[in-house]
């Protein structure tokens, strides 16, 4: 398979996005083919959905990244979304940031559907909350589970959960 | 009084205790419960299969049913969301029962020391028989099975009076509940008691 989204494209692929949200400030960036794009948190929805209407049909994987203690980075929590347009095979990195005390972003349930369990896993291991989902609730741990374990201030061997279970001796069972 | 007996009957007639004789029915009639949770799964459905053969020595009748069995083969790693389902198929399970603990991440939870993962099923149930390896090879939880059989047949009584007796050496050690504290404290935290309440 081709790579069809030649360099020139992506100069078109601003242009297009950029003419659906006009107003919005996008930070673009290109990286080994790559073309990323970073939106301000407040306008997450607005550009989500240009970016459905501009083509990008499929919504590959949303996921986040905890940059705390990370180089210079200045925010706390990046959250991903990975675009893919089915017929021309293009793609589109897209990215907020978002920091503490307000990790509340819009969720992109109505525009994709697909982004039920992608959300209900971010929330589950970093605390995100999408807010509009329609069935919001941890998707892989114990829904009493207290933490967010892939935050990195959250011990690797957890705090104590792998252990909370009551014993069942040969006397009592 | 056996030889008088030997010259009455002669050899068709064997005395021993009801004891014995239902350990030897018990240790050669193992129904084994599958707790299959990951890889070692792969290794004891291979036990099974034709090539290694478990049905030689008569614990063949892997059953889904807990309340039909009497030997848990915990088979894989076993996370801490997984752990009450153990509990609870293990409290399914009637009397006599049995365990085996298969594999380095169930004797131990293996290379898996992270936040979910159950640092060996002995920590929360009894655990007869542990096999290491990673996975083990079927000889071996075939050598566990045999070892088991022999468990069965050197103790037991027909009534099982001495499950009702066992206590602690025969089953998991209770959890230091100070270094759960420690833990705790260490990273400034405080879980809710446990509220999980084992069916029995």
């Amino acid at each position: 398979m081709t790579n069809t989204t030649a360099s020139s494209d992506v100069g078109d692929l601003q242009s297009r996005l950029s003419g659906e949200v006009p107003g919005v400030s996008l930070a673009w960036s290109t990286y080994q083919d790559q073309t990323r794009v970073v939106v301000p948190a407040a306008d997450l929805l607005s550009v989500l959905q240009a970016s459905k209407k501009i083509g990008f049909d499929q919504l590959t994987d949303i996921t986040c990244v905890d940059l705390l203690e990370y180089g210079n980075a200045t925010d706390r929590f990046e959250v991903v979304y990975l675009l893919l347009n089915i017929e021309t095979s293009e793609r589109l990195t897209l990215k907020t940031y978002l920091n503490e005390p307000d990790l509340t972003i819009p969720s992109a349930t109505s525009v994709w559907f697909g982004a039920d369990w992608l959300e209900r896993e971010v929330y589950d291991m970093y605390g995100i909350i999408f807010a509009g989902h329609p069935n919001f609730k941890r998707l892989l741990l114990p829904q009493e589970f207290q933490s967010f374990p892939l935050r990195k201030d959250y011990p690797v061997k957890g705090r104590g959960e792998r252990h909370n279970f009551p014993v069942i001796t040969r006397a009592e069972s | 009084m056996a030889t008088e007996i030997n010259k009455t009957v002669g050899d068709n007639v064997f005395l021993t205790t009801l004891d014995a004789a239902a350990s030897w029915a018990r240790a050669n009639s193992l129904w084994p419960m599958p707790f299959a949770t990951a890889c070692c799964g792969i290794e004891l459905m291979s036990t099974a299969a034709s090539r290694h053969d478990l049905s030689r020595f008569g614990s063949e009748v892997m059953r889904f049913s807990p309340r039909q069995c009497d030997l848990m083969i915990v088979a894989g790693r076993v996370v801490m969301k997984m752990l009450p389902v153990l509990q609870r198929i293990w409290l399914q399970m009637p009397e006599p029962k049995w365990c085996i603990s298969m594999g380095a991440c169930a004797c131990s939870g293996g290379v898996f020391d992270t936040y979910a993962v159950v640092q060996g099923i002995d920590r929360f149930i009894p655990v007869d028989v542990y096999v290491p390896g990673c996975p083990p090879r079927p000889e071996q939880l075939i050598r566990s099975i045999i070892d088991l059989q022999e468990k069965i047949q050197s103790g037991g009584t027909y009534n099982a009076r001495e499950f009702k007796l066992r206590i602690l050496p025969e089953g998991p050690q209770r959890f230091d509940e100070d270094e759960l504290i420690r833990i705790r404290e260490r990273n400034g935290f405080k879980l809710d008691p446990p509220t999980y309440d084992p069916v029995h």
